[in-house]
């Protein structure tokens, strides 16, 4: 499927602190009974939104109005535990496009690329003067340019650049997917399937 | 001239159909496992595109994630989990993918029975939508979880798009002490390199403890690669591998056979092959271990306390975080905490030597009455010979009843659900937050630890409960 362009994104962000963030948390297990990809963005973060008779936890931030935006920013190792792409979804569903932390595990950052989410992977300097900026003023706008591989944090201009491979830069930059260039080359898929020895 | 390269090398470089410049390899896969949690959107995908599986005789189905484990040969109460194993079913059939459903005599969980039958075999590339698909490196190959786009690209292509990881060796010398399993050796691991330490990873598993092996230890520790952030890990094979694979249904026979092993033994690490990482620690250090925190790398020697949080790595924040929700303390002992349930079971250790090792402590004791006990068996091959080697007899007489195979309380997708604030000694692969139910808390551990923990009531070293035995 292919999905939505992106270029530059502009927006407020919403802050997670906290390491090591699981599949798990991101989205339950229990919720990954849909056979079509809709509605996950109900369920993110699902027990840390809410308290099991399902009303609110006040103090979680999802749930407090003063941050919103199209960007996560979370601890570091985010995304650690399942590959579940549905906690992908669920991110996307939310409403999030972009995923800031200091690092990332391996099949969560691969599901986000595949579905036009953007992993940015910063510094842990940088990440944490996003959490200091975020939470003295929550009306802070950060900039992701991916042209350009750079995140500036807008009241003060100070940016990092960003590692993307130019393959996946180009997909995002354009909404391709894989299977769009693997369609493309099938004729050498099946030449060298014919000469696989399993 | 060929140049050194290490067993993951090898594997990886004969599977590439295209190199990118400054973007992933084309990887062809040779067996794809799918269950019927992860595929309904990537079947959706195919059939939005209007195009086929590539290549249906390599793409097997078996439903284990939410099936239930009690009354397999009725109808599925919930309607959405029977929903999900209807599609499961229609796409199989659609597709002309082998399908092992509820009931069917091979069904199990994927991990388990990959190897049962012989889809898993060395040298091959195995993926599955379900991160401990590393399981299958215990065979010599390179086999990791993928999310659903690819489990698409895969039934469409017959291909991934990822790029090389990074290789890692881990060393291990020495025995395993009294007590130690291959699950505690995995666990000392992840305690060692935090979950996110082989992250960006391929890891070889290498030295004379994963030597001494057997296979099913073998993939309880390339089971758990995925916890300290490897995509997978992978153990050369060996004549033990060799001996395991053959004669299996889906094992080449005949002439196929000796093609098939021509290219096995060429799947070892050149003796100077260069690692870009490499540890070595000392086998007969590890104790039998238990995990107190919310991730997997939150794990120690059961006999030590919980660390203070100026002593670990990462920020205390997030320590403190953790071990408020297990209403656990910094420097307070794990041993004597009464438990509330114990999970024996999943792809980590659902395996029939998992069983034998649970009944040996089990045997001529009785289970605690504070102790809910849930023993779920890998497969129905499992199943079958927890039957025919009288360790059936062995649980029963000690108070355990044994469920019907699948993944059940490792993630609590079905109704096997830990009620919250409850203790679970488990022998799964997660700790997270409300990974066995809402509320849930969990100690990984290994099946020894879990059926000491089960006769006992609490927290139990095993090696207390085995002095009679040496």
């Amino acid at each position: 499927m292919a999905y939505d362009k992106f270029n530059i994104l502009t927006s407020t962000a919403v802050p997670l602190p906290i390491e090591n963030v699981d599949t798990d948390q991101i989205i339950p297990a229990r919720f990954l009974k849909a056979t079509e990809r809709v509605g996950f963005g109900d369920n993110l973060f699902r027990d840390w939104r809410y308290n099991q008779d399902n009303t609110l936890k006040e103090d979680f931030v999802l749930n407090q109005d003063k941050f919103s935006g199209k960007i996560l920013v979370g601890g570091k190792n985010f995304g650690s535990g399942s590959s579940r792409e549905h906690a992908a979804w669920a991110v996307y569903d939310y409403g999030f496009r972009c995923v800031v932390s200091s690092f990332f595990a391996d099949i969560f950052r691969g599901n986000c690329l595949n579905i036009g989410v953007l992993p940015v992977q910063v510094s842990a300097a940088f990440l944490q003067k996003i959490f200091d900026a975020v939470d003295a003023d929550p009306s802070t706008e950060l900039e992701i340019n991916l042209q350009e591989q750079k995140i500036t944090l807008l009241p003060t201009g100070e940016s990092e650049s960003f590692d993307i491979n130019d393959y996946k830069k180009n997909n995002m930059l354009n909404g391709f997917d894989d299977i769009d260039y693997l369609l493309n080359i099938k004729k050498d898929i099946e030449t060298f399937a014919e000469n696989t020895p399993l | 001239m060929s140049a050194t390269k290490t067993l993951f090398d090898k594997v990886w470089d004969s599977h590439v159909v295209h190199k990118i410049q400054d973007g992933p390899d084309v990887l062809f896969i040779d067996r794809h496992m799918v269950h019927e949690v992860t595929s309904p959107v990537a079947f959706l995908g195919i059939k939005n595109r209007n195009i086929p599986v590539m290549h249906p005789e390599k793409t097997f189905a078996t439903a284990d994630h939410n099936t239930p484990t009690i009354n397999q040969h009725l109808p599925v109460a919930d309607p959405l989990s029977a929903n999900q194993l209807r599609m499961l079913e229609e796409n199989a059939n659609e597709y002309g993918i082998s399908y092992w459903g509820l009931g069917h005599a091979k069904n199990g969980i994927v991990h388990v029975v990959g190897p049962e039958y012989g889809i898993t075999q060395p040298g091959a590339t195995i993926v599955c939508g379900d991160s401990h698909t590393s399981t299958h490196g215990a065979f010599g190959a390179i086999a990791f979880g993928i999310g659903t786009s690819e489990v698409e690209m895969v039934l469409a292509t017959q291909c991934i798009m990822q790029p090389k990881p990074k290789r890692m060796r881990i060393n291990i010398n020495g025995k395993m002490s009294k007590g130690v399993t291959p699950k505690d050796v995995a666990l000392f691991i992840i305690s060692q390199l935090t979950t996110s330490g082989a992250t960006g990873y391929f890891v070889e598993y290498a030295g004379e403890i994963f030597r001494e092996m057997s296979m099913e230890g073998r993939m309880t520790v390339c089971n758990l690669s995925i916890e300290m952030g490897a995509r997978g890990g992978m153990i050369a094979p060996d004549e033990k591998t060799f001996e395991y694979v053959k004669g299996r249904e889906f094992t080449p026979k005949g002439a196929d056979w000796d093609k098939a092993m021509a290219y096995w033994e060429t799947l070892y690490t050149d003796e100077d092959a260069i690692f870009d990482k490499e540890l070595t620690f000392d086998g007969s250090l590890i104790e039998p271990m238990i995990t107190y925190g919310t991730n997997p790398g939150m794990g120690m020697g059961i006999s030590n306390d919980i660390p203070m949080a100026d002593a670990v790595q990462g920020g205390a924040t997030t320590y403190q975080k953790s071990l408020k929700y297990m209403d656990f303390n910094e420097g307070d002992s794990m041993m004597g905490k009464p438990i509330d349930f114990v999970f024996l079971g999943s792809c980590t250790n659902g395996r029939i030597e998992d069983f034998r090792a649970f009944a040996s402590i089990v045997k001529g004791r009785k289970k605690a009455d504070n102790v809910t006990a849930w023993l779920v068996p890998g497969s129905h091959k499992v199943e079958s010979a927890i039957k025919e080697e009288g360790i059936l007899d062995i649980l029963t007489e000690s108070g355990f009843e044994l469920r019907e195979p699948g993944c059940s309380a490792c993630l609590a997708m079905n109704d096997d659900k830990v009620p919250a604030g409850k203790l679970a000694v488990s022998t799964s692969n997660r700790n997270f937050e409300g990974r066995q139910g809402p509320g849930s808390r969990t100690l990984l551990a290994s099946p020894l630890v879990a059926a000491a923990a089960a006769v006992t009531g609490k927290v139990t070293d095993p090696r207390e409960l085995m002095v009679e035995l040496v």
